[in-house]
């Protein structure tokens, strides 16, 4: 567990690294998802570069994009790709623009409109059932994409076909570019409207690499149900000034900034 | 003067094609938004309940579904109106399917003006404008039950996302079965040498019934069905453009941005310039009525284009 926690620090770090290159980049939700990026691909998925050409590798779709530096960051560390290629972030013709795309090396699918990654997973889900293969379709999406109509469209058919080799796992930072979800459009009570559609609903610290490792330990959670999994996260995580404030949605820190978050980052490191 | 035979619906003989290809092929699997029946699937759903997949009235949703499952390795036709299949899901279509380049078959059904008397929310003459301006999809319209067979066939080893339309009338038969067909590359129907039809879709019958009143008078045309409106086939349109006097375009769909845009530009930035007529639905709210009525309406029929072409040649 302390390996995962060493991770998720020096992930947040690398994060605001290529950020603050590129002068660009999601901050605020990057940091807010990375925990659950460090768990799923150290702990639960099975995906590795040298198995990414396999059918039977799990899957993993990033509905909300824009948190796209968090993904770039742990497919590195998974070696993916040279580490070195990540300053290259929003350069002219670079791979790594501001959105995920299948050239950049273990992307399945392009996304950054919002709503569109959980109607993909169904598909994969429902592909991976049909050919009888045992593997799982994971899929983050953020809550304030929720609003999409079309996720919506695809949860019914998520439950419709009982897709219990699919895991949706919301980033409930209960942020979004304007202001807090509750007021932008209401999403509450998620866990139960999530239910009423057919899934198997639960709930957990999302930037707490235990809780998430254990609530992810129990999948399928209910068989013959999609599992659901609302990941109670703080947007702008592990960074006191970016913690829960709206503007640092994508903004990127001035050098003095920076140096502070880097510092309370390394405070937190020598801490473990 | 020979009449073409009448042949059946586009739509059932997609059918009946798809049908046959995926008692073949189990990797062949057809998604559907509450379009089994207008698809004429239903006995595709009976023989291969295992190959075809519900969505309900969710075009979206089915459009996405459509892209997970061939990146699943299944091959892939995602069945819709093409009314609500190219505007409702045109953002699934533009990034999961184009953009992220998952080879999806795209099939609109019921298109153009099928849906004549249903009224403009039914009807799809956006469609080649919308796809045409989305990178890394192509654009296919039979005019018949040949181009239909082929187009469905062809399109099982494209190996890119592909927009095929259809609509609901019998058509007539334009082509012997021995004519190649292939993605991207037009056919001549007829040879001519006073103008030349390019037609797409299901007015080409028309234009070549225009072509046999012409004759007639002794004006000599050229049809050429132009079933890839993208990409479209520039050697076929050039050769006519140094080949005929004129060049009328006929299609089922906007004025703006389909068929005949695409050929006109591509003439004046080869420096061609000979009298020209965009024949389609003239932007305006669309008079409703069978399809075959509007059609005539808009002057997309033998007796309306044979007088296009003969008020083209006396101007030019």
């Amino acid at each position: 567990m302390r390996t995962l926690q060493r991770k998720s620090i020096e992930y947040r770090k690398t994060i605001l690294r290529i950020i603050k290159a590129a002068n660009a980049g999601h901050t605020a939700g990057s940091l807010s998802c990375i925990d659950i990026l460090n768990v799923l691909y150290n702990y639960v998925m099975d995906i590795t570069p040298q198995n990414f050409s396999s059918p039977q590798r799990d899957r993993y779709i990033q509905s909300k994009g824009h948190s796209v530096e968090a993904l770039y960051v742990v497919l590195a560390d998974k070696g993916f790709f040279p580490a070195a290629e990540l300053d290259t972030l929003g350069r002219f013709r670079s791979h790594f623009v501001g959105h995920p795309t299948r050239k950049v090396p273990g992307i399945e699918h392009n996304t950054g409109a919002l709503g569109h990654g959980l109607s993909v997973s169904v598909g994969l889900a429902l592909g991976a059932k049909y050919r009888g293969s045992p593997h799982r379709v994971f899929t983050l999406l953020g809550d304030g994409e929720l609003a999409e109509g079309s996720s919506w469209e695809a949860l019914m058919a998520a439950g419709h076909y009982q897709l219990d080799n699919l895991v949706i796992i919301v980033d409930r930072n209960r942020l979004q570019i304007t202001g807090s979800t509750e007021d932008v459009m209401g999403l509450e009570p998620l866990a139960d409207k999530f239910a009423a559609f057919g899934c198997a609903v639960r709930s957990c610290d999302g930037n707490d690499v235990e809780a998430l490792t254990q609530a992810l330990e129990q999948l399928p959670f209910v068989r013959g149900k999609p599992n659901l999994l609302l990941a109670q996260t703080t947007k702008g995580k592990g960074v006191s000034f970016m913690e829960d404030v709206a503007r640092w949605h994508h903004r990127v820190p001035a050098d003095e900034e920076y140096a502070a978050a880097l510092r309370e980052l390394e405070t937190a490191e020598m801490t473990l | 003067m020979i009449a073409p035979a009448i042949g059946r619906a586009n739509l059932e003989v997609f059918a009946d094609t798809v049908l046959e290809l995926a008692r073949q092929d189990p990797s062949i699997m057809v998604v559907t938004s509450d379009s089994r029946g207008s698809g004429k699937l239903v006995p595709f759903g009976e023989e291969l309940p295992d190959q075809i997949i519900e969505m309900g009235i969710a075009e979206q949703n089915l459009v996405g579904v459509a892209a997970g499952l061939a990146m699943s390795g299944a091959t892939v036709f995602a069945v819709s109106p093409a009314c609500f299949l190219t505007a409702r899901a045109l953002e699934q279509i533009k990034n999961d399917v184009a953009y992220s380049d998952h080879p999806v078959k795209l099939i609109g059904i019921s298109a153009g003006v099928s849906y004549g008397a249903l009224g403009a929310t039914h009807h799809s003459i956006h469609d080649f404008a919308a796809l045409r301006a989305i990178n890394n999809v192509g654009i296919v319209v039979p005019a018949d039950n040949f181009e239909t067979r082929e187009a469905i066939r062809a399109a099982l080893a494209h190996a890119r996302p592909l927009y095929i339309r259809y609509g609901k009338k019998p058509m007539l038969d334009l082509h012997s079965p021995d004519t190649r067909f292939e993605i991207g590359e037009a056919i001549v129907i007829r040879e001519g040498e006073d103008l030349t039809f390019i037609a797409t879709g299901e007015p080409t019958g028309r234009a070549l019934l225009a072509a046999q009143n012409l004759e007639a008078d002794g004006i000599s045309c050229r049809v050429i069905s132009m079933h890839t409106v993208k990409p479209l086939d520039m050697e076929a349109l050039l050769y006519a453009a140094r080949h005929s006097s004129a060049i009328i375009t006929v299609e089922e769909h906007s004025i703006y941005g389909g068929l005949g845009e695409a050929c006109a530009a591509i003439l004046l930035q080869h420096g061609i310039c000979l009298p020209f007529k965009i024949v389609a639905i003239p932007d305006d709210y669309t008079v409703t009525g069978d399809q075959l009525e509007i059609f005539d309406h808009y002057g997309i029929s033998a007796a309306g284009l044979s007088a296009a072409a003969r008020d083209l040649l006396a101007k030019g």
